[in-house]
């Protein structure tokens, strides 16, 4: 029951925001149906914190610490971007960019984002889970060209394009699984063959040659829509046209629901050929999005850009912690996945106000902006340091975790790698953050508006606190860690 | 399934699919390209449908009408009416010529018949014996995606790519379960959508669907 009311709410928010012409009313509508889904993931992960398992929609769904907690990192994301989106949507209409059919469009399409990604993080069986991220594809296309300027046509195109590809990978990868399983002796045939509980129980019978090349093709599929090289490329392009609440939503949280899918296909590979062949091709994929990241973040103009290339470096991070798949280093993964999330979704709004308020996102064009504008600023500026993963933000935390769980595993050498990496992430970064904050010369300062002012730093204050403190997490941390290691 | 009458249909269903593929890569007509998609939807209509027969099994009937309705009738009707908007038009340049492409694509046959090898071994059954053919039908797919300039041709060698999987998962597992299937149909069926209006706006707004001359985001 909880679990159907969770995919309602938001859907219904949607389904108001079609129905009647956009006002602020409906955006509030859309605010509180987000918050909603946050209150209800937090109940969710009391409910599964001791491998508890709640079902709903005739079996349809089902939920562990770990859906609980992808839930929560939805929830929290989607929250933050949508008060950012009443902000976008009135500007827009104000300049007569958009009509109010298209603002109720957008409001319809992004609840419907939402609810797909909730649906495939809480779907019980794993192609409804493909069904379920093919979906958030189609959804989040016409809001990448939302802006509708050639640019956002161009990223859109090679968005659906590359995605539905790298996605039907993943469905032959799920094919492979499934064919495996229906040659298990004694396994319940029928549609429940598919779900992950049943899966993982008989993974220690699976055929080894047929996972081996499903899991590759796995890992190369939502890998796409993870944004993990070598099926990157369209992510910058998307992720710097969507206009921001989208593209907060999309690098925030869509990349990492990718990444759950993986998690999920992960426990049943390991059960069947042991943790090192999922480990290699996860340290494959995980160094190459770091040197594509490494590469290319030093010659980006644009914000937007930059924190693209920015989120292809942390799904780089997470793959090389989930190959070290130490309890210790999933439950990283996790933190990092909801750190990575807030600061990524803080940066990327800031930088649609910074949009709507210098009229461009070139990093040459906006120099001095603490001077200009110090709270707008001052987000931006917190927001980097914690991207860069500094304390006192949980990014630090999970990545230092993350990293012990390496060295325990043997994968010394990767972790240096990626150390390698982040040290000239962190100098093009800087190089970048310095001008576009302290640059050219001061001016008189003017203020910003809370509608922008109070989420942002909220989701700030929430980034620290989770790097100061493990207590309200580390239990259902713990309890989703268990449920990828066994 | 033993040998006769309903697997000689089955052969000769998932043959007409991988030999569409080639032909898709040998035809610079559009429109050649689009019947040859209509081709594959209905000798994949076809094989489900004979396994469901052979299976007395309902729901894949079930799908074996989807996919006849989806795949042979309604997503070539979208694609036919972006190609009637732009009359005459013609994959001119690929970016590899018809007789490389052509030798790329027994290649690619050859390949398939390796990485499937093991799974054909390990279960040696007249079905599974099948399954190359899918996954050739899959890589000719991507041959046609990254070689071609067209709007078109790549949203035809998207929709080969998806051909080749129907046909794997109908050999291997005789199609996913219902609903995935039900589901997995649906998306396909929305992606070609907004390709084909991502496509239609692109030609209102450059006067061309040549993606060659789309180069604004790059690094």
């Amino acid at each position: 029951m909880l679990l159907t009311v969770i995919l309602a709410v938001p859907l219904a928010a949607g389904l108001l925001g079609a129905a009647i012409s956009w006002r602020r009313a409906v955006g509030w509508a859309m605010v509180a149906a987000n918050a909603a889904v946050l209150g209800l993931g937090i109940a969710l992960g009391i409910e599964t914190d001791h491998r508890h398992v709640a079902g709903g929609l005739d079996g349809a769904l089902r939920a562990d610490a770990l859906s609980a907690f992808m839930v929560v990192v939805i929830g929290a994301i989607s929250l933050l971007a949508s008060i950012q989106s009443i902000r976008y949507l009135e500007a827009e209409i104000a300049r007569g960019e958009h009509s109010t059919r298209h603002a109720s469009l957008y409001s319809l399409l992004v609840q419907v984002f939402v609810t797909c990604m909730l649906a495939a993080v809480l779907a019980a069986n794993l192609g409804a889970l493909w069904v379920a991220v093919e979906a958030t594809t189609i959804a989040t296309t016409f809001l990448v060209g939302h802006r509708r300027s050639d640019k956002a046509l161009e990223a859109s195109w090679k968005y659906v394009l590359i995605c539905s590809v790298g996605i039907a990978l993943a469905f032959l990868g799920t094919v492979l699984v499934y064919f495996a399983a229906l040659h298990v002796p004694g396994h319940p045939s029928g549609a429940s063959v598919l779900d992950w509980t049943s899966l993982v129980h008989a993974s220690h019978h699976l055929d080894p040659a047929v996972v081996r090349l499903g899991m590759a093709l796995l890992v190369l599929g939502y890998g796409t829509k993870v944004g993990l090289a070598p099926m990157h490329s369209w992510l910058p392009d998307a992720h710097s046209q969507a206009p921001a609440p989208v593209s907060a939503l999309m690098s925030g949280v869509l990349l990492t629901v990718a990444f759950y899918a993986l998690l999920r296909f992960k426990a049943v590979a390991d059960g069947a050929l042991g943790p090192g062949y999922s480990r290699t091709l996860l340290v494959i994929v995980g160094l190459a999005s770091l040197l594509v990241a490494a590469s290319l973040l030093l010659t980006q103009r644009d914000v937007k850009r930059m924190l693209a290339y920015h989120s292809i470096e942390h799904m780089g991070l997470i793959a090389l912690g989930a190959a070290a798949g130490t309890t210790l280093a999933i439950a990283a993964v996790l933190l990092h996945i909801l750190g990575h999330g807030l600061a990524k979704a803080v940066l990327f709004l800031a930088s649609g106000e910074i949009l709507l308020v210098e009229g461009t996102s070139e990093i040459d064009k906006i120099p001095s902006l603490l001077a200009r504008r110090p709270l707008l600023g001052g987000i931006f500026g917190f927001g980097l340091v914690a991207l860069l993963g500094l304390p006192p933000f949980s990014l630090f935390v999970s990545e230092l975790n993350m990293i012990r769980g390496e060295l325990a595993v043997g994968l010394g050498w990767a972790a240096g790698l990626s150390l390698l990496a982040m040290a000239v992430i962190f100098a093009a970064v800087m190089a970048h953050g310095r001008h576009l904050l302290l640059g050219g010369r001061g001016a008189t300062p003017s203020a910003t508006s809370r509608l922008v002012g109070v989420p942002l730093v909220g989701g700030l204050v929430a980034c620290v606190f989770f790097g100061l403190s493990a207590w309200p997490l580390q239990s259902l941390l713990d309890a989703a860690a268990r449920v990828v290691v066994r | 399934m033993r040998p006769g009458g309903a697997l000689d249909v089955v052969q000769l269903a998932a043959g007409v699919v991988l030999a569409g593929a080639v032909l898709a890569l040998w035809r610079k007509d559009l429109r050649a390209l689009i019947s040859v998609l209509s081709l594959q939807g209905a000798a994949l209509a076809t094989l489900a449908g004979v396994l469901a027969a052979h299976d007395g099994d309902v729901g894949l009937g079930v799908v074996a009408g989807v996919v006849l309705v989806a795949k042979g009738l309604v997503i070539p009707g979208l694609l036919a009416r972006v190609v009637r908007a732009d009359p005459g038009s013609r994959e001119t340049a690929p970016l590899v010529n018809v007789p490389a492409s052509l030798v790329t694509a027994a290649v690619l046959v050859v390949l398939s018949y390796l990485v499937a090898g093991r799974l054909t071994a390990l279960f040696p059954d007249p079905l599974t014996r099948l399954a190359p053919l899918g996954l050739a039908t899959v890589l000719v797919g991507f041959f046609v995606l990254v070689t071609r300039r067209k709007a078109v041709s790549q949203i035809v060698g998207l929709l080969l790519i998806d051909n080749g999987l129907a046909l794997t998962a109908f050999l291997l597992t005789a199609g996913v379960p219902l609903l995935v299937e039900l589901g997995a149909s649906l998306d396909v069926l929305l992606v070609v959508v907004v390709l084909q209006v991502l496509a239609t706006t692109m030609r209102a707004r450059f006067g061309h669907v040549d993606l060659d001359q789309l180069r604004e985001l790059h690094d």
